[in-house]
């Protein structure tokens, strides 16, 4: 076996960090997605901007707020240790938190477009037959926008799994609690153990085409991608 | 003439101050680069335009010269590191250390010992104590000193082993508290330099490396908190 207890302890803890964050994800993306989708108010183009940010942010601005901010002098880090919570950076948690500001446009964007492809029509016909808001919302526009919702969990996922510069700035290379796949990687190159490194580089890039592959080469996706 | 210079992060503030001097005083220049040693020496085997490599451990030039990649002879110490114990806090840290063996904090950063010399020498400290099993659980790591150092900075470590040079300015601390680890707790933190093959023909690469060893940047050295050889 090339990968050691240490990298596959990594493999592990990224995959649940990505599970988790993609969960969190859909559950505050869909609603986030469905009001720019739907809303004519002044402040979309205001929020819109602000859920895509992370896109062309690099990470180390992320992480040093996240870092700022989190840490005990910090608004988030007060908020969280009144609550009696401690304060978020070097844990899970915190990498979690981080990880769903990281990925949000990655999974808002294919939602808000999928629930914009389904247009006014449907839910005219649905609120004629009496059907209430949430009933239209669970039984007409989440099938009609099932690709999309696909395509958000596949990318909000694949994006985690490589999300490299903020875990580093706020995770503290942890065992187990915030070592992902991304920063063993780093520290296999940075001590110069090229042959550990490319077996789990070497993973990453299969893992990346693999699910790339499955999400471009299945056409009922592409309703979710702009 | 120019000469480009790799240079490990934990010398970036000296570096700065002795690069403008001996561009003062000699009219070559001096293009600086700052970064972690590991990442420098793979940057160097794949052609990097270094000439000058300041380093933060012995250990990585001594494998450029080994591979040939360095001019014969180039080689020696241009600064000893020093490890202390920090933080913000003012009053936090003893000038004894005892804070470590109270255990009262929840994080003590050091920076990654696989990789950074001041993160192993952090360790070393920990053995002789033994403190290692007990600040186990504690430990963050930066994935170099300049971030071990950010950590304890920003508060979210109570306190950290930073390089000395990092917290230290014209004879003291600049700021929060800290504890000068004893010399005899850990192995001598020698930051070699070497000239590159790259700067074989390069006078401005000999005359920066003559400039280091002189009185005027030893003097720098010492100011930030530096040991010599």
């Amino acid at each position: 076996m090339p990968l050691s207890e240490h990298d596959l302890a990594a493999i592990r803890l990224t995959l649940e960090l990505a599970s988790l964050t993609t969960v969190l994800l859909l559950v505050v993306g869909t609603p986030i997605a469905w009001w720019l989708a739907r809303t004519r108010s002044r402040l979309k183009g205001a929020i819109g901007a602000v859920v895509a940010l992370p896109l062309v942010l690099p990470p180390t601005v992320l992480g040093f707020y996240l870092l700022v901010t989190m840490g005990p002098h910090g608004p988030i880090g007060q908020l969280t240790q009144f609550l009696g919570l401690g304060t978020l950076p070097f844990t899970f948690a915190g990498l979690v938190v981080a990880s769903v500001f990281y990925s949000l446009p990655f999974v808002v964007q294919p939602l808000q477009n999928a629930f914009e492809a389904i247009g006014e029509r449907p839910l005219e016909v649905a609120s004629t037959l009496r059907a209430g808001p949430w009933d239209t919302f669970f039984t007409v526009v989440v099938p009609l926008a099932r690709p999309g919702f696909i395509t958000a969990a596949i990318l909000g996922f694949a994006h985690t799994v490589g999300e490299f510069g903020v875990v580093l700035m706020i995770g503290g290379n942890i065992p187990e609690k915030t070592r992902t796949v991304a920063v063993q990687i780093f520290d296999h190159v940075e001590a110069m153990e090229y042959a550990q490194a490319h077996w789990l580089a070497g993973g990453m890039v299969l893992f990346s085409f693999l699910v790339l592959f499955a999400l471009y080469s299945s056409r009922r996706f592409k309703a979710g991608l702009s | 003439a120019e000469v480009q210079v790799a240079v490990a992060a934990n010398f970036t503030a000296p570096m700065k101050d002795i690069a403008s001097q001996f561009e003062k005083d000699t009219g070559h220049k001096v293009i600086t680069s700052f970064g972690p040693t590991g990442g420098f020496y793979s940057q160097i085997q794949n052609g990097a335009p270094f000439e000058v490599f300041l380093a933060a451990d012995d250990t990585t030039p001594e494998k450029l010269e080994k591979e040939g990649g360095t001019v014969a002879g180039s080689r020696f110490t241009y600064a000893v590191g020093k490890l202390v114990l920090w933080s913000a806090k003012p009053g936090y840290v003893d000038d004894q250390g005892a804070v470590l063996k109270k255990n009262a904090f929840k994080h003590l950063s050091i920076a990654n010992p696989k990789t950074a010399p001041y993160g192993a020498a952090a360790v070393q400290v920990l053995a002789k104590l033994g403190l290692t099993e007990a600040t186990k659980s504690k430990l963050v790591e930066g994935a170099s000193i300049a971030q071990a150092h950010q950590f304890v900075a920003t508060g979210n470590a109570e306190l950290g082993f930073v390089a000395l040079s990092q917290v230290y300015k014209d004879g003291k601390l600049t700021g929060g508290s800290g504890w000068n680890v004893p010399g005899d707790l850990y192995e001598p933190i020698r930051q070699d330099a070497v000239i590159l093959t790259k700067g074989k023909d390069n006078p401005a690469a000999q005359a920066l490396v003559d400039y280091l060893k002189g009185p005027k940047a030893t003097e720098v050295i010492k100011a930030y908190g530096y040991g010599l050889q």
